[in-house]
């Protein structure tokens, strides 16, 4: 019987010929992530382990980004800490202010994911690496800091779902709307414990960018990962980010599924989560008048220069609505470059949005656009719980970029075609 | 492992990591401060409420959303001896385990377990007995690999033996 790309890659790097869902293996990691929340508990456990060296040949990445620039003393302190381990184990891959963005933009625009590889991190969405065809998972702190002493996690095999896209999508429609909606039909606990791999001919016509928001979005399905076997598209991102070498992997055509989901995209509206979880996503269309105080145009979902660009199409020659905030911020040093010198960055300060630099900031609630009680926001981000975003009586409304960027200039949640 | 006592603190399905603690304390990692907000923006009593031993039960995929570890840590930080639910999400399970809180699988103890209910767990066997309704529960039992963990007192002194063993 053949095996899923999760299992190939989970096989591989624990040195094991096969593996079966449910198993338990001690998988050799190929990177591991924390940031300034998870990485400071880490560092600490590190210590208590007894371990003085990280493991040889670990590659540890360490990046600043959720309450950076710092937003208060004790996040300073935090970001002083992991910068001190860096220093003191001579950590290459540590971004701080000025290099770090939101460290699931940042790590593969740096190169530093590959098809076929294992990687963990110290934060949930980890799993949007499955988009270059790698597994990766969210793990905590403690997890981070035995990988650091040993290059080892321990993991369970998942069992895998196959979710095969079919037809054209419809305009404005993107990889957001294709994940609200599967979320919304499987539920938040649909993937628990298991791989989700997309597949199908919708996805082998999904940009890169796409494809990073479907899995960074895995774990709100409860997924472990999210994963897309590596195809052309692949190949050119990779070619343009890095030179070294890697080993990509697909399923077998008998590999063994819990349960295979049929997805039609030519049906799927641009779709809007309603507060307060992920799977109530319905078509923008069905949300009724809902006034929004707050845009958030930005997060580890879409915050890419292409999710930029689709915004600024729609908020260029218009107005922010007065009783409206927009805050714009690119994910990653490069995309706010980029977003300069394509003139984006003027068409959002002309449209009366405020550009943020690179940070996590707002999509937890924790700077940069924090809800006072009652306010009800717009974004780009992936996750709507209760507080999330700030006053436990605020209110998040969950949408790809068009969505934002047209709520924005409305005033309330609309898409693109209400505009004048 | 002995057994655990207290009462129940009964909650939904899906319970998120934002419910259990906030984002707003994440730039700490001292647990009496974490465990000064637990489940602050889900229920803004527990802290007055919980008791040292007392027991969390929860719904269907308890524990969903964020990886902080800073969720099971105010939860033992507030007292809370362990965790029972439907399901749990897979990162707040694994977290739980590897920092030594209990977290049981058990559906029928968790959808008849009531508020305040005086509920005993004895964690080798996976029994629960809830004492106020004098009803009694057999748990999922833990996976081999996973009992290790637990029986070193979580993943770090796990990891530690297992170091001097090289
Ligand atoms: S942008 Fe939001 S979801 Fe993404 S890593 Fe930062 S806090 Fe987490």
């Amino acid at each position: 019987m053949g095996a899923t790309i999760t299992e190939k890659i989970l096989a591989a790097h624990s040195g094991q010929q096969t593996v079966r869902p449910g198993q338990f293996v001690m998988a050799e990691l190929d990177l591991m992530l924390g940031n300034d929340v998870t990485a400071p508990i880490a560092i600490e456990e590190f210590r208590k382990i007894g371990a003085k060296k990280l493991a040889g040949g670990a590659r540890l990445v360490l990046v600043a980004d959720h309450g950076t620039p710092n937003k208060d003393i004790k996040t300073a302190e935090q970001c002083r800490v992991m910068r001190e381990f860096s220093r003191e184990q001579g950590v290459q891959h540590f971004y701080d202010v000025g290099r770090a963005g939101i460290e699931h933009a940042l790590l593969p625009e740096e190169g530093l994911v590959a098809p076929g590889e294992c990687i963990i991190g110290a934060d949930s969405h980890t799993c949007t690496y499955g988009a270059v065809g790698a597994f990766a998972t969210g793990t905590g702190s403690t997890d981070l800091a035995v990988a650091m002493a040993t290059g080892q996690c321990w993991l369970r095999v998942p069992e895998s779902i196959k979710v095969v896209y079919r037809g054209e999508r419809k305009p404005w429609v993107g990889g957001k709307d294709l994940i609200l909606y599967t979320i919304g039909r499987i539920s938040v606990s649909g993937a628990l414990y298991q791989a989700l791999e997309f597949c199908g001919e919708a996805i082998e016509a999904l940009p890169m960018a796409d494809r990073l928001t479907m899995c960074n979005m895995a774990i709100e399905a409860g997924a472990k990962n999210g994963i897309i076997a590596p195809d052309a598209t692949t190949a050119s991102f990779m070619d343009s980010v890095t030179s070294r070498d890697y080993r990509p992997m697909a399923s077998d055509a008998d590999a063994e599924y819990a349960r295979t989901i049929e997805i039609d995209c030519s049906e799927i509206e641009l779709q809007v989560a309603l507060p307060a979880l992920p799977e109530k996503a319905r078509p923008v269309g069905e949300v009724g008048e809902v006034t929004i105080q707050q845009a958030v145009i930005g997060s580890c979902t879409n915050g890419r220069i292409e999710d930029m660009r689709a915004a600024a199409e729609i908020l260029r020659g218009r107005k922010v609505h007065p009783e409206v905030r927009l805050i714009v911020i690119p994910a990653t040093p490069r995309v706010q470059l980029e977003m300069v010198r394509e003139g984006l960055a003027e068409t959002f300060l002309e449209a009366g949005g405020v550009l943020s630099t690179p940070t996590c900031g707002p999509c937890l609630g924790y700077h940069m656009g924090v809800l006072a009680k009652g306010e009800r926001a717009v974004a780009t981000t992936n996750r709507n719980f209760v507080g999330r975003m700030g006053h436990q009586e605020s209110e998040v409304y969950l949408a790809g970029p068009p969505v934002a960027a047209a709520s924005a200039v409305l005033g309330r949640i609309g898409s693109p075609e209400e505009l004048p | 492992m002995s057994a655990l006592r207290g009462r129940a603190h009964r909650y939904g399905d899906n319970v998120d990591t934002d419910g259990i603690i906030p984002a707003r304390y994440l730039n700490t990692s001292e647990v009496a401060e974490l465990a000064a907000h637990c489940m602050e923006d889900l229920d803004a009593e527990f802290v007055r409420k919980v008791q040292p031993g007392d027991i969390v039960v929860g719904g269907e995929n308890f524990g969903c959303g964020s990886s902080r570890e800073h969720a099971p840590l105010a939860m033992g930080g507030a007292g809370v001896s362990c965790v029972i639910a439907k399901s749990f999400a897979r990162i707040f399970f694994r977290n739980s385990i590897n920092v030594g809180l209990p977290a049981l699988v058990c559906p029928e103890a968790a959808g008849e377990i009531e508020d305040g209910d005086e509920v005993a767990v004895e964690l080798r066997s996976g029994r629960i007995e809830n004492v106020t309704q004098g009803r009694s529960y057999q748990a999922e039992p833990f996976p081999e690999f996973l009992q290790q963990i637990i029986a070193a007192g979580g993943l770090v002194a796990y990891t530690r033996e297992r170091i001097a063993k090289r």
